[in-house]
């Protein structure tokens, strides 16, 4: 922007000399702290991958979890909308998904020191207290579609297990075939809006959309939310995730 | 240790401890301070940062593109035609632009506090938030940077158009990452999404913002170019150099 300064009524006398050998050194200086910008960003990008990202990048994702996991709380939730503006979400994830004709079975609970469950949804569900919400499923892909689930709070069905499965650290989800499989912080998975969930928009949960059990969690992106459950294990260490595993945040918490 | 000293010595530019004398006529060449260090140093670390912000936003957005502008019906522009993303090497991005941009979103955001917090603390703020007269000055700026109008700017730091551009470019800061929060976490920050029409909404507007900021840098890239040396070395070294003002 083209403007002289004011008039230099404060300004320092110097001679020509001098104020080229100010402007050498200044200009010098600076170019030398870019240098060194530039050498931490090539720095950044040589580091060895973990996971498909540079193991900075991986420790600003878990700083990111620490700090947002610290002000976490499971009954903050996300706004709820009127059931008439629910529609379809894309059917995006097919990872996992049976092979036509193959009959679905029941859904194995795992937790350690306890002996293996074997439950049907219709089992899952039965004796829960039904939760239905309208809410905004977010993909990570940046799109988002309301919709209303109905089912039962994940933390009611981790409670009538009766075995403080809760008190693990993490929950292991994963489709029967183990194609698919996701992992969740404790508390994200006993947030108020984290679903084991059986019906999309009052119609029982279609095949395509991830029947006849799936995960829903308004406090996860729709990557988190896995179709066709299989497999629900009750772990104390981080479970592995399929998209954190392609370089994605594990957390991925919204 | 005495090189680490010398380089920051540099780096801040020439000693305005010395002792200063009014000097009504002078025949030797003068410089005046003109941006403070710190000032500096937050300007220049905005170069790398933003560009970096803007270009993992990019492969976020290359997800999910769905923003163009119509005129009656007709797509004027579409962000972003095919070869937009595959002449800058934006496709398949998606988690690579999420680690940047959530990275790289801390040093943006504290940079920009420093920066705030310096212009509040020491005053800078005044020669640089728009007077009531600004609103009148600007529009003769404009008119003088297109050439239509001849008479001289009055002098001063900043003109009545820079006010406007610099103190709107930290607003639109500020709405950037509040909007960014807003998207990044619209569960546990609901009330934020909500405060900004929702979730699309605020994506929208946190989009429509990096737009702005593209459209600042260009402008103020013209109008560097066009302001000359004196003005750029300002921005790096600190003074400005006023020959003798005795003929």
């Amino acid at each position: 922007m083209s403007q002289p300064s004011s008039a230099p009524v404060e300004g320092i006398e110097a001679t020509p000399a001098q104020l080229r050998r100010w402007s050498r050194r200044a200009f010098c200086a600076w170019a030398a702290a870019g240098l060194a910008g530039f050498g931490a960003w090539r720095w950044l990008r040589t580091r060895a991958a973990v996971d498909g990202l540079p193991w900075p990048l991986r420790a600003a994702h878990r700083w990111n979890e620490r700090v947002f996991g610290a002000g976490f709380s499971t009954s903050r939730l996300a706004p709820e909308y009127p059931r008439e503006r629910a529609g379809e979400p894309k059917p995006n994830g097919r990872y996992g998904r049976p092979a036509a004709g193959w009959a679905i079975g029941p859904i194995q609970a795992e937790q350690p020191g306890e002996p293996l469950r074997v439950l049907s949804a219709a089992e899952i569900v039965a004796g829960l207290p039904r939760v239905e919400i309208t809410t905004e499923l977010k993909c990570v892909e940046g799109w988002s579609q309301i919709v209303t689930w109905g089912g039962v709070s994940f933390a009611d069905f981790a409670r009538k297990l009766g075995t403080n499965a809760e008190r693990h650290p993490y929950v292991s989800l994963e489709t029967a075939d183990g194609t698919y499989f996701v992992g969740f912080d404790m508390p994200s998975a006993l947030h108020l809006q984290t679903l084991l969930c059986d019906s999309m928009n009052g119609e029982p949960l279609s095949l395509n959309h991830g029947g006849p059990l799936r995960l829903i969690s308004t406090v996860k992106y729709g990557i988190k939310n896995i179709k066709w459950l299989g497999r629900i294990r009750f772990v104390d260490e981080r479970p592995s995730d399929f998209w954190a595993e392609q370089g994605y945040d594990w957390y991925a918490g919204l | 240790m005495p090189l680490v000293v010398g380089w920051a010595e540099a780096l801040r530019g020439p000693p305005y401890k010395t002792p200063r004398r009014p000097v009504p006529e002078y025949r030797m060449p003068k410089f005046t301070p003109k941006h403070p260090l710190l000032i500096r140093i937050t300007h220049w670390i905005n170069v790398p940062v933003l560009s970096v912000m803007v270009w993992s936003g990019l492969l976020i957005y290359w997800a999910y593109d769905p923003y163009q502008i119509q005129i009656a019906g007709v797509v004027v522009v579409r962000f972003f035609p095919q070869w937009f993303y595959g002449a800058l090497d934006l496709e398949y991005g998606l988690a690579t632009g999420m680690a940047y941009h959530f990275a790289f979103a801390w040093l943006f955001t504290i940079n920009g506090l420093v920066y705030v917090t310096y212009l509040l603390r020491f005053g800078e703020w005044r020669v640089l938030v728009p007077k009531r007269r600004s609103f009148r000055e600007a529009w003769h700026v404009v008119l003088h940077d297109l050439r239509l109008r001849k008479q001289p700017l009055p002098p001063a730091k900043f003109n009545a158009a820079q006010r406007f551009a610099y103190t709107g470019v930290i607003l639109m800061a500020a709405e950037s990452v509040l909007t960014g929060l807003a998207i990044w976490k619209p569960t546990q920050l609901w009330w934020l999404a909500a405060a900004f029409g929702g979730y699309q909404t605020a994506r929208l507007l946190h989009f429509a913002l990096m737009i702005g900021f593209v459209l600042f840098v260009v402008i103020h890239l013209a109008q560097v170019a066009k302001a000359g040396w004196n003005n750029f070395r300002a921005m790096v070294a600190g003074y400005e150099i006023f020959k003798s003002n005795k003929e």
